[in-house]
């Protein structure tokens, strides 16, 4: 039940949304549709927790221990999101950058984002699954040219084209697969169900689903960002509206990357092979190393942040192709922190710019003096990304990284300098952006603060101790994609 | 009808596919284009059809009613309220290096069917073995979207491409489940719909079609 409830809140939203319009309080609505989408998240992970993973409703859909939690994060950050573009949508909407009738496309397309998203994670079947990841992007795309100004339609024009001939790749990928499941599960619904596939991977032709891996992997890898099929991702990040940035950055590149590890399950049940966690262990490292090189030349602060979520999915995604339980307990982890944290970073940098009315870097000082709340929240956010202990980022890194040592010691070193030049290239922009001093025409706005404060806080006492759930959700993730 | 026959109109079918994928990637004229992606949906719902005759599966004539009313009817109208409502309805596009785009499509075609190889040697049917020409028409419209300029050009060349998909999806499998077939139907719909008021908003914003004219996104070197 908690699953069709959690599906459907998001969804019934954005009509309410929509026929509500631009009033006082849609804002408010749309807090309150994001959370009890999230308390419906967290019923449905209290009843997985007790009773195991669960098929609901024909098969249809299934939740277990990995897709739960990622879940729960998806409505745990969209809320927080809509917590933070109460405020920052209403300056916006003042300061005339958007009108009324987009205001209500704005939160319409919020929410079926949202459910887009859920629907990615929550269903059983790959076919629905594609569809789903086409819906997220479609519901983003006009997202991201909400301004309308030339650089956002740029911007959502090479979103839609490289994203939509990506996810075509994908497609293809997906029909193989259904073509070798055909032969051992009979035509019809059953054969695209992941349940199944997992089930009697084995059997599949493993010539085809390598073959299928591969387009699986370019299509899902141009969604979730990885060098070099990244290009749509710093343009449609620093164009779109902050709210939008945060959770494209924190949750649907994680929802890409959930298909494509899924997907990888699958393809080693059948080849029995090491030879799709190879290819994504060389997207991995390559987007690793490509952002952490293109964060020392950005001029635009939330460009500069993009480049940054190229790199941490780049991690993630080398540690799913390593494999292993360290590896994996690692890179799930991972997918969490980097969420929490960049989401929070991008509230940070949303209200810096706001501020200061430029994304320049150049332009923005004396955070810290101007307005404490948006200068630590953005100098903490920088130290959690860049893997700061005691933020829960380092220990993620640290596991990746000692399992490296151990399975793959020569990428070890490549992967090492990827992270220091990211630390580098990130602590030394951020530091003069929040020190020094309050330049002339800062102006002062409200800051939403709870949003901050509640991810940081949850970055750092993950790096201090990982509670007991979190900890045997991710040792059963391990389990399942082993 | 005689299996042997249907089979080799099933074959012919398929090379016309192919072949107005071919004329799609060096049609200059954008209503001649709009007409050659109506002759290709038209040959793809005939492939289905036949296809769902041959091997007994009739809710492949479902699909292919479903294309005849998207590809044939709804897609096209679509573009050219749209190329009205652009004012380029008469519009030439240059189009660079024919000889050299029309060679880099034969040499798609030779990679798909070594692609494809080990699809084809696990098929007994003979459909299964015209995969390669899908994936040689999607990979054909993906040539489209990187030659061409124009913003229109290149939703045609999404389409196409989707097109690819279409069939393979019926060659391989006699197409997916009728959930996941309506569902992708539906997103494409959406698609065109995005793509069309994107291209208004193109055109307004950089006063032209020339997707080149947006440069200003870029990495400082």
């Amino acid at each position: 039940m908690a699953l069709l409830i959690l599906l459907f809140v998001p969804l019934i939203s954005a009509f309410i949304l929509m026929l509500v319009g631009d009033r006082k309080f849609s804002y408010e609505l749309n807090i309150i549709a994001s959370a009890a989408t999230f308390l419906a998240g967290v019923s449905l992970a209290i009843t997985v927790y007790f009773t195991g993973s669960m098929l609901v409703w024909h098969n249809y859909f299934f939740v277990d221990a990995f897709n739960v939690y990622l879940a729960v994060l998806t409505s745990f950050v969209s809320m927080t999101t809509a917590i933070f573009s109460r405020r920052y949508m209403k300056r916006e909407r003042e300061i005339g950058r958007v009108g009324h009738r987009r205001m209500r496309f704005y939160h319409a397309m919020f929410q079926l984002f949202i459910f887009a998203m859920l629907l990615c994670l929550l269903t059983n079947n790959i076919g629905v699954l594609w569809i789903a990841m086409e819906l997220a992007t479609l519901s983003t795309v006009l997202l991201v040219s909400l301004y309308r100004t030339p650089g956002a339609i740029e911007a959502a024009w090479k979103y839609f084209i490289l994203c939509g001939v990506g996810i075509a790749q994908a497609l293809f990928g997906t029909v193989l697969l259904y073509f070798a499941a055909e032969k051992v599960l009979g035509e019809g619904g059953d054969a695209l169900l992941w349940t199944n596939l997992a089930q009697y991977s084995d059997q599949l032709e493993p010539t085809i689903l390598s073959l299928a891996f591969v387009f699986l992997m370019v299509g899902y890898g141009t969604k979730v960002g990885l060098a070099p099929l990244h290009n749509w991702l710093p343009d449609a990040h620093s164009e779109g509206p902050t709210p939008v940035s945060a959770v494209l950055s924190g949750l649907l590149l994680n929802i890409a990357l959930y298909a494509l590890v899924r997907c990888k399950t699958i393809v080693d049940g059948a080849t029995h092979t090491h030879h799709a966690g190879l290819i994504m262990m060389g997207f991995g490292i390559v987007s690793v190393l490509v952002g952490a090189f293109s964060l020392l030349r950005q001029k635009d602060i939330k460009r500069m942040f993009s480049y940054s979520s190229i790199e941490h999915m780049g991690i993630a995604t080398f540690a799913f192709g390593l494999g292993g339980a360290l590896a994996t307990y690692g890179a799930l982890l991972h997918m969490l922190l980097h969420s929490l944290a960049k989401s929070s970073i991008f509230y940070s940098v949303g209200q810096a710019s706001q501020m200061h009315e430029t994304q320049e870097m150049d332009k923005i000082s004396g955070l810290i003096s101007g307005n404490p709340f948006v200068g630590w929240g953005l100098m903490f956010g920088a130290l959690a990304i860049v893997g700061m202990p005691p933020f829960g980022i380092f220990i993620s890194e640290f596991l990746i990284l000692t399992a490296t040592i151990k399975q793959a010691p020569l990428v070890a070193p490549v992967l090492l300098l990827g992270l220091v030049v990211a630390f580098a290239a990130i602590i030394r922009k951020v530091q003069p952006m929040v020190a020094g001093e309050v330049p002339a025409g800062q102006q002062k706005i409200k800051v939403a603060n709870l949003p901050i404060i509640l991810h940081l806080s949850m970055v750092l006492i993950l790096g201090l101790y990982i509670p007991a759930f979190l900890n045997n959700w991710f040792i059963k993730g391990v389990e399942i994609l082993k | 009808m005689d299996i042997q026959i249907t089979e080799q109109i099933i074959i012919m079918l398929a090379a016309l596919v192919l072949l107005t994928a071919f004329a799609m990637l060096v049609q200059r004229k954008i209503y001649g284009l709009i007409s050659l992606f109506m002759w290709q949906g038209i040959f793809l719902a005939l492939t289905t059809a036949f296809v769902g005759y041959i091997a007994h599966r009739y809710h492949l004539y479902i699909s292919a009613v479903l294309t005849l009313l998207l590809k044939v009817i709804l897609l096209p109208y679509i573009l050219r309220m749209l190329i009205i409502k652009l004012k380029i309805s008469r519009e030439v596009e240059s189009v660079v290096n024919v000889t050299s785009t029309m060679l880099i499509g034969i040499a798609l075609v030779i990679f798909s069917y070594q692609l494809t190889a080990p699809i084809r040697q696990n098929s007994a049917f003979v459909a299964q073995s015209i995969i390669a020409i899908a994936l040689a028409t999607v990979m054909i419209g993906l040539l489209m979207m990187i030659t061409r300029r124009n913003a229109v050009t290149q939703i045609i060349g999404f389409l196409a491409m989707e097109n690819g998909l279409f069939f393979a999806a019926i060659s391989a499998t006699y197409g997916m489940p009728l959930v996941v077939e309506l569902g992708v139907a539906i997103d494409i719909l959406i698609a065109a719909f995005v793509f069309g008021i994107f291209s208004l908003h193109i055109n307004t914003t950089f006063d032209s079609l020339d997707v080149d004219k947006m440069a200003q996104l870029k990495e400082d070197y």
